[in-house]
């Protein structure tokens, strides 16, 4: 980070003044309800009921018993993120790689295509939710009629698994293309110019040249694609609404309906923070794991 | 150089790719506005045709009276005041706390800054729980307040205009400090002017990430009157089952501020996204 030269002459109280109105925002939507989530994981916490009896670590310890109420609930849906992501990360990598390539291009127009790729990312998962779920429809969907099928899209495995992953990819792909865009941009030409001396093919070039300049670009959006994967609920929501049987079930869809629809807050805070430390461990892994293979 | 047959090849497959994929990501939008236009029993016959026929705006019809039990203008309208009302809210907030992390010293600065950015790695769905209750002692269930306010304390606003503050040159207020202005006068007459483009770029990311939240909005708000477009597209979806024209009249209802936003400022999205991304 920069040190920027500090300005003399400020009123003692100026800067605080200038931060006060986020840090109130700060303080009572963020902060507060991050420690206040581990206060309510604590107890027995059903927002209807007048009582909220202390338990301790009994709402983490049940998530881990099997004969408890939520266990099997839970983690089938924590399961389910975990299919989600691992079938959605290679291909919402994959692709946008492939497509930043393929932008990366000098060609007339080049701006526009950038625009209409990105372009699904700018609607809102509700938008897009009832667009697939409508183009996914196994009777009178799009998609089985360009086919001449009648896959059950949204109600049976794997079928469901695709459609999640399938419009997932079309509706982010924009996103992660750009920000690879940004990165194949910063690398040199020079180095290009060099391969090509040295006789280096296309297929060269991309693994000893473009794979290695972009490395910080691609353990980014790495990082960021798993995170958005594991949070994804949307989809699930609107297209399959968990179906068949709570298969596509995801954990926060869970956490959401423990908390918020049934009420249970203390278990539902319980799971948010299994969920969140199990993100932290994958990320922490993540960026380990990337950062060693590069010496 | 002269165009060899294979380089013309390459080329027009190149450029027979770039359709394809072009096509790939409009034709389920086009297929949105063109059912929103079509009689339902024209929207599921067999086969399928891109033009409505008859073209009829009646999809639209149930969407736009208050009386209706999907009042979608309404819920637009809740939107547009929600998300609006939302990014003033973070700009301005998140402009001031950043000129006095960028350019003021104070002590405690760093530790402040690292705190803010840190929670930027808290996952989102943790604070869903305790600010529900928050939201709820604050009597704002079930109300806009519940989406303009909470959201505006997000890190993300003060980290991207801190870093554009950063990059400003620093002798202009160093002059104005000479001829006696004071810390108020600087930042309005000369940092918030050459701050714009910056504030453009929040300005629209933040309503964008408003208008379109969804987890949220579907849990906060309950009374069909108080939703926004996408707890009422959610909704609408349950209501008209069978009835896909209206679902997707719905859809291209709740595009358009995005289409609209996007096209005005398109080069700055994809740019504060990419910078966002990268220079962190």
């Amino acid at each position: 980070m920069d040190t920027p030269t500090p300005i003399r002459r400020a009123g003692r109280a100026t800067p605080y003044l200038f931060l006060a109105p986020y840090l109130v925002l700060f303080g009572v939507f963020v902060v507060l309800p991050a420690l206040y989530g581990l206060w309510i994981s604590l107890h027995d916490w059903d927002f209807l009921l007048p009582r909220k009896p202390w338990v301790g670590l009994r709402n983490y310890q049940n998530l881990f018993s099997p004969e408890s109420r939520d266990f099997g609930d839970f983690w089938q849906s924590m399961k389910a993120t975990g299919l989600f992501t691992l079938f959605s990360v290679p291909f919402l990598v994959a692709l946008p790689l492939l497509v930043a390539l393929l932008l990366n291009r000098e060609f007339p127009g080049r701006t526009f295509f950038r625009a209409i790729f990105f372009a699904p990312y700018v609607l809102g998962v509700a938008v897009v939710g009832v667009l697939w779920r409508f183009l996914l429809d196994p009777n009178i969907g799009l998609i089985n009629n360009m086919l001449s099928a009648s896959l059950p899209w949204t109600t049976d495995l794997p079928w469901a698994w695709v459609s999640l992953v399938g419009m997932t990819v079309w509706w982010t792909l924009g996103f992660n293309a750009i920000i690879f865009l940004a990165g194949l941009q910063d690398i040199s030409r020079e180095l290009y110019d060099a391969a090509k001396v040295d006789g280096a093919n296309r297929w060269q070039q991309f693994l000893h040249v473009t794979l290695p300049g972009l490395k910080p670009v691609l353990l980014l959006v790495l990082t960021m694609t798993i995170l958005s994967s594991a949070n994804m609920f949307g989809q699930s929501y609107l297209v399959t609404r968990g179906a068949p049987a709570n298969e596509t079930r995801t954990a926060i869809m869970f956490i959401a309906d423990t908390g918020l629809r049934t009420f249970r807050m203390g278990n539902a805070a319980a799971m948010s923070y299994v969920l969140a430390l199990a993100l932290l461990v994958v990320s922490a892994f993540n960026f380990r794991f990337l950062r060693q293979e590069d010496t | 150089m002269s165009a060899t047959p294979a380089r013309s090849l390459q080329r027009l497959s190149f450029y027979v790719l770039l359709a394809l994929l072009t096509w790939i990501f409009v034709a389920p939008l086009l297929w949105m506005l063109s059912t929103s236009l079509k009689t339902n029993p024209d929207a599921t016959r067999q086969p399928p045709s891109w033009i409505p026929h008859p073209v009829t705006t009646g999809a639209y019809v149930p969407l736009v009276s208050m009386e209706s039990e999907t009042p979608v203008l309404l819920w637009f309208f809740n939107s547009l005041v929600a998300a609006t009302a939302n990014a003033l809210l973070v700009v301005g907030t998140s402009v001031l706390a950043a000129y006095a992390l960028a350019r003021l010293e104070f002590p405690g600065r760093r530790v402040l800054f690292g705190l803010i950015i840190g929670t930027l790695f808290i996952p989102t769905f943790v604070f869903l729980i305790p600010n529900f209750l928050i939201v709820s002692s604050l009597g704002w269930l079930d109300s806009l307040w519940a989406l303009i306010v909470p959201g505006a304390g997000s890190a993300f606003g003060v980290f991207f205009m801190r870093q554009f503050f950063a990059t400003l040159p620093r002798e202009l207020e160093d002059a104005a400090l000479l001829e006696g202005a004071n810390q108020w006068q600087i930042f309005r007459r000369i940092i918030l002017p050459l701050a714009r483009p910056g504030i453009a770029t929040l300005s629209v990311l933040a309503f964008l990430t408003n208008y379109n939240d969804f987890i949220w909005p579907v849990y906060v708000l309950f009374s069909p009157r108080n939703f926004t477009l996408p707890p009422g597209l959610s909704i609408l979806q349950g209501a008209y089952t069978t009835n896909y024209p209206v679902i997707m009249a719905g859809g291209v209802v709740a595009s358009i501020p995005a289409i609209l936003l996007f096209i005005l400022a398109q080069r700055h999205v994809i740019e504060g996204v990419s910078r966002s991304g990268l220079k962190g």
